[in-house]
């Protein structure tokens, strides 16, 4: 971490110090998908909406997040699935819990309620797991998905400065999110799958004002997405110039996940590495996609490119996106057990603006 | 930039001030009148003068700040060549800045806060900004006033940086001190050191404050001096090489306003060097009698018109009208021209004369140096964009021209008038599209038809607006057949004006052999857009026309004699020869995957994000007549930076396709038991192989080939039914095309052809893309493509095992298996393409074919095709051989009876 950032008065929440010791250790593993986990149940519209919700006027089938209530043993089990498989942390299937994000469903009023059923299940898990393996440390990661909406960029070509949302309501959204995350006890947070940088800025704005009125501050993971080959997010920055644009939030770890197989992504966690003063994490799809919408990098093969990205000393946290399942991550797991972790760059205080491009002074 | 040229600083940043309302009248001007344009187009001349950050402020009595901030920043936002660099947000109220930062998706800088309102609300403030994720600017002010004194800047800052670091938990290198550049030689003695007082407090500042950086706005030293650039010009230079000394990391500027101190005349910058430095007390007098001095040579030169005085950018705004429309024309700038042919109206008697005069040469100059290959065609379309501007604006006024005309009893002369359409059957028109933009920039009358345009509809219209040239185009090869049928109407008919043949499919040869010999009175192919105004003017013009004639009909002559001499030279093999020298497989070795599933899958919306890796960008180029291997051709010597250009622009467009789901991708494939026999693929409707669905009649190369190579028939790469083993060979029917039209539309209704143009090739582009990501999935479906670990690039290239040709194309020319290849997929209903009568494919952004799993399989071109293998083609297919000969036309290596 940046030595030159002075703490704020807030106190750390526990979840830091076991954390740094940790990711001191050893490089740490993440778990994988949810989604195409949950495929594999096969559920209905009637599974989704379970008793609570049979009579609710829209369909719910494909809103995954609603599992944590009306399927909560199948959300548990993926969870332990992936602690059994070797994950530290689990991420809670909390991807689209923000009011924005809910209301494609008409489910905007439950968010508070979906984020707490969703720390309740990977809770659940992780406590069986440590149980399970005396001495054992599981975290849970509330997982903070990107939105729908996006504040750089206009839906409408003849009106480039419109935008579909405001800087006020993305806010409101993720705080109402992350609120419910920390209060249910999620151990850390993770900003993840960021294609528009503005969105995520306001989502660790959100996070930043929850922590001043909790007097706490967690762990803050950040994962940014890289669309494609040309090396930059969907809204047009730059691996490095997205690391400058959220560096203020003095993240615990920062990486890429997403979009690209691990493959894809080596020049950007390289760069990541080389420049980012925290944790480096990497968890790509399992691949290419495939004929089914998924993915199917075999778990030996995606394990092979982590543990390459491991032996060259790039990374601090591993995991899989889309695709991913158990196997992936007990592969992973195993091929990263006994490379040593990335040391994190030295601190070098510099003025770190950034438009799509950075610009150090 | 030259200023930090010649200083030890490398590192020094230039903050660009012309987007500061109070740097430049010209903003302020262009901002309070609501024009956006005017205002980006000073952001960007800003970054393209080098500015590393560009400072905003939109503060004025008469303008709400806080909206006024957001449209721009958003605006900003959907330019890359802005914004690429950081933003400073600069303004005197809170709330403005809060605004700003709510826009900034990268870190951006807000301008300023200090302790003027007291520590709790410089505090708070500096909460704010660190939490939105900004660096700040701290002025040297506090509760009692500005700091002009270096003991009182220092004394400010020091207590702004401890307030920051100590009690904010604000990042030190995120503090950037501005200790007030103020105004020098302003005859008031106390003001004389105010230089001396700055940079000495900088050196304080940067040598006691670690990681702080420091900056000032630089015009406010050589205020005493306004109205003589030359001398502020010095000043600014000067004052600079001292402060970057001393340490000032940055300065808001004009970025296309600094000087070169080695450069400055010695014995200005002597005098300039006592006033900044405080040298001796008769500075400032010395200084002004230099300064009128020079004022005076500028203004005597200036009324002699010797010297342009503002700056290089602008210079050409200072031209005559003429001048400054062809210039905006050339560069594609849009910005002036309705101003400057408002101007020319008053100048011209009437609107034509403008159109024929002005805005001609300037599209002249535009196609000679189109023609030099010193411009390409993406620039050229920006500039038909300027073109339509100004025709648009002169519109009104010639229809009220007429208008008087016709009520004086005079008969309105009419331009060339060219007839261009895609022919019946055909669907493609982006290079329909280029060569009518190009035409009408060069002020042809355009009338476009559109595609699938039956004959008697463009013989029709032709008659109707007296057409001087008629056009056509066309993509596949049907279209070859459905030109000849035109040519040969058009002479029944009773044309006499010329015939333009242009598309993909179309060639000099086929032009001069089949459509040249069907009608007398000229018959032109033009190999691509770049020759088509040549091409035109020669035609229209009484002079050369006869010339040109003459000249396009020895040439195809000539080509005609070299197509029979090769014909003749290179006898075809008969069939049956040719059948014995195909490829034989020990099919017992063979790997034969089985697919996962048999018959159709569709793949209903396929999100764009997934098809864009897959795109092959190369095509693209070359839709766009810029040629060369991607990525290579972004820093080719010749085409690189409009290359360059225009893939930026495409990526913008992509960007926002795929954000806003413009286009709707579908798909389907399909797998199906078959066998080969003879050179047909029999599909069968299960594994049973009692029942054959279909058959797919493929076609074999008949060319002579040297003993070790093969004549090879796609049937090939599938197991004969005599060998005893099943085999699989698969279909698909993709399509991007949806949506493509209707956006394209849009911007052509915005007069914007080079966006709707863009638009149609990223529908081709994602078509194909989607094509090689349904091939991946299709090779994955059958088990060997699981294992193929290759990179995107090699994907791309096609580096791995298996074909997937298209009917209609090299390996199987005849269109007319693709309606079977359709109704096996369920295409139709599955993707919504259809089919036209020619077999091409609508909405034009669509690809199908064949998949061969084969591990030898590959592509090939089955070239000219003897008359006995069209009879047995025929016979296997079940129609008249004239009807296959008509369908294969431009294969067959004979004349047909």
């Amino acid at each position: 971490m940046s030595a030159t950032v002075t703490a704020l008065p807030l106190s750390e929440h526990p979840s830091f110090a076991a954390l740094r010791e940790l990711f001191a250790q050893r490089i740490v593993v993440l778990d994988g998908a949810m989604g195409s986990m949950v495929q594999t149940y096969g559920l209905s519209e009637a599974d989704f909406r379970g008793e609570r919700f049979r009579d609710f006027p829209h369909d719910l089938k494909g809103n995954n997040d609603l599992l944590c209530l009306t399927k909560p043993a199948v959300i548990e089990e993926i969870h332990a699935a992936y602690f059994a498989a070797g994950a530290d942390i689990v991420e809670t299937n909390s991807f689209s819990a923000t009011s924005i994000g809910m209301a494609d469903y008409h489910l905007e009023s439950i968010v508070t309620e979906l984020n707490h059923a969703a720390v309740a299940c990977a809770h659940r898990a992780a406590r069986a797991a440590e149980i399970a393996t005396p001495g054992r440390k599981c975290f849970v990661a509330g997982a903070i998905g990107p939105l729908n909406r996006t504040l750089s960029m206009s839906p409408d070509v003849n009106r480039p400065d419109y935008r579909a949302v405001t800087w006020a309501q993305v806010v409101a959204a993720y705080t109402e999110q992350t609120e419910a995350l920390i209060e249910a006890g999620a151990d850390l947070l993770l900003v993840e799958t960021i294609f528009d940088t503005l969105n995520a800025k306001a989502a660790l704005f959100a996070i930043d004002e929850v922590f001043e009125r909790r007097a706490v501050r967690l762990p803050v993971m950040v994962s940014v997405t890289i669309t494609d080959a040309s090396g930059r997010t969907l809204s047009g920055q730059t691996t490095e110039a997205f690391y400058n644009s959220i560096r203020h939030a003095r993240p615990f770890s920062v990486g890429i996940n997403c979009a690209l197989g691990g493959r894809a992504m080596r020049p950007y966690i390289e760069e990541l590495a080389r420049i980012a003063e925290c944790h480096v994490s990497c968890y790509p799809n399992a691949g290419l996609p495939n004929a089914f919408g998924g993915y199917d990098e075999s778990p030996a093969e995606m394990a092979a490119v982590l543990q390459e990205f491991a032996k060259a000393g790039l990374v601090n946290l591993v995991g899989g996106c889309c695709g991913s399942t158990p196997p992936h991550i007990r592969a992973i797991a195993s091929a990263v057990r006994d490379l040593p972790p990335r040391q994190p760059a030295a601190s070098a205080p510099a003025l770190r603006l950034s438009g799509l491009e950075p610009l150090t002074a | 930039m030259t200023a930090t040229a010649s200083s030890s600083a490398s590192s020094f940043l230039v903050v660009g001030e012309r987007t500061n309302i109070t740097g430049s009248p010209k903003f302020a001007k262009s901002l309070k009148s609501g024009d956006w344009d005017a205002c980006l187009a000073i952001a960007k001349q800003q970054v393209e003068n080098g500015a590393n950050i560009i400072d905003i402020n939109v503060d004025e009595a008469l303008i709400e700040g806080e909206p006024t901030m957001v449209k721009f920043l958003n605006l900003i936002a959907a330019e890359p060549d802005i914004t690429r660099v950081p933003v400073m947000i600069d303004s005197s109220k809170w709330t403005v800045l809060e605004a700003g930062l709510q826009c900034l998706q990268g870190k951006g800088i807000v301008n300023s806060i200090s302790l003027k309102d007291g520590e709790a609300e410089f505090l708070r403030r500096a909460k704010l900004i660190r939490r939105y994720g900004a660096a700040a600017v701290v002025m040297a002010f506090d509760e009692k006033g500005q700091a002009a004194t270096r003991d009182e800047k220092i004394r400010i800052c020091t207590r702004a940086y401890r307030l920051l670091v100590d009690l904010a938990g604000f990042p030190p290198e995120d503090i950037i001190f501005d200790p007030n550049i103020l105004t020098v030689a302003t005859g008031i003695e106390e003001h004389n050191n105010y230089a001396v007082d700055f940079i000495e407090a900088t050196r304080a500042i940067k040598a006691t404050l670690p990681h702080a950086k420091v900056s000032g706005g630089l015009s406010n030293v050589s205020f005493s001096f306004r109205g003589n650039n030359p001398v502020r010009e010095a000043i600014h230079t000067v004052f600079l090489y001292h402060a970057i000394r001393a340490g000032m990391d940055m300065a808001i500027v004009n970025a296309g306003m600094l000087g070169n101190y080695d450069e400055i005349e010695p014995a200005l910058r002597d005098l300039v060097e006592d006033v900044i430095l405080n040298r001796r007390p008769d500075a400032t007098e010395r200084l002004i009698v230099k300064a009128d001095a020079i004022k005076a040579e500028l203004d005597a030169a200036k009324a002699g018109g010797a010297v342009a005085a503002a700056t290089p950018v602008d210079a050409w705004r200072n031209d005559t009208v003429e001048a400054r429309l062809s210039h905006s024309l050339v560069k594609g700038i849009d910005t002036y021209v309705e101003q400057d042919t408002e101007e020319c109206r008053q100048k011209y008697p009437r609107p034509l004369d403008i159109i024929e005069g002005p805005l001609m040469d300037g599209m002249r100059v535009v196609g000679d140096l189109f023609g030099a290959g010193k411009m390409f065609l993406p620039q050229v379309v920006k500039s038909a964009r300027v073109m339509k501007r100004a025709v648009a604006y002169l519109t009104p006024f010639m229809e009220a021209e007429k208008a008087r005309a016709a009520a004086a009893g005079e008969a309105p002369r009419a331009q060339g008038k060219f007839l261009i359409a895609t022919v019946k059957g055909d669907v493609h028109d982006i290079g329909k599209n280029i060569v009518g933009v190009v035409l009408a920039c060069n002020n042809y009358e355009v009338v476009d038809l559109g595609v699938m345009v039956p004959c008697d509809k463009i013989l029709a219209k032709a008659r109707e607006i007296g057409a001087d040239v008629i056009g056509l185009s066309g993509l596949i090869t049907p279209s070859l057949d459905e030109m000849v049928h035109v040519a040969r109407e058009m002479k029944r008919e009773g044309f006499t004006v010329p015939l333009l043949i242009g598309g993909a499919t179309t060639s000099p040869a086929h032009t001069a052999v089949k459509i040249a010999q069907e009608y007398p009175h000229g018959v032109v192919h033009v190999l691509d857009a770049s020759r088509v105004v040549n091409v035109v003017s020669a035609l229209l013009s009484p002079e050369q026309n006869l010339a040109f004639l003459a000249e396009n009909t020895a040439r195809q002559e000539r080509q005609r004699d070299e197509f029979n001499a090769r014909r003749n030279k290179r006898p075809l093999l008969p069939l049956e020869q040719a059948r014995a020298r195909r490829q034989i497989y020990d099919w017992a070795g063979v790997d034969i995957p089985r697919p996962e599933f048999l018959g159709p899958k569709v793949f209903s919306d396929v999100p764009l994000a997934e098809i864009v890796p897959f795109i092959d960008w190369g095509p693209f180029f070359s839709a766009w007549e810029l040629h060369g291997r991607f990525p290579q051709i972004l820093t080719d010597e010749v085409v690189g930076n409009e290359a360059s250009k225009l893939f930026a622009d495409a990526q913008r467009l992509l960007t926002q396709i795929v954000a806003e789901k413009r286009f709707t991708a579908r798909a389907v494939i399909g797998f199906w038991p078959c066998n080969a026999v003879g050179d047909d693929i029999e599909i069968y409707a299960d594994e049973s192989r009692s029942t054959v669905l279909t058959r797919f009649h493929q076609l074999r190369q008949q060319m002579e080939k040297p003993g070790d190579q093969f004549n090879h028939c796609l049937a090939d790469y599938i197991a004969p039914r005599s060998c005893g083993r099943l085999d699989y060979c698969g279909g698909f029917a993709v399509t991007a095309g949806h949506g493509v039209e209707t956006f394209a539309a849009e911007f052509r209704a915005g007069a914007d052809d080079y966006n709707a143009i863009l638009a149609q090739a990223l529908g081709d582009r994602l078509a194909e893309a989607l094509a090689e990501l349904m091939h991946k999935k299709a090779r994955d479906f059958c088990g060997y493509g699981r294992t193929e670990n290759l990179a995107m690039e090699d994907i791309i290239r096609e580096k791995y095992r298996g074909v997937r040709p298209a009917p209609g194309y090299p390996a199987c020319p005849d269109h007319t298996e693709k309606p079977v290849l359709f109704q096996l997929l369920g295409a139709e209903t599955a993707t919504g393409i259809n089919l036209t009568e020619s077999c091409a494919m609508s909405p034009a952004s669509s690809v199908s074919g064949w998949y061969f799993n084969h591990p030898d399989s590959k592509y090939f071109g089955v070239g000219k095709l003897g008359r006995d293998q069209v009879t047995d083609y025929a016979a296997r297919k079940g129609q008249t051989v004239s009807t296959t000969e008509k369908w294969l036309g431009p294969w067959l290596d004979y004349e047909p009876a």
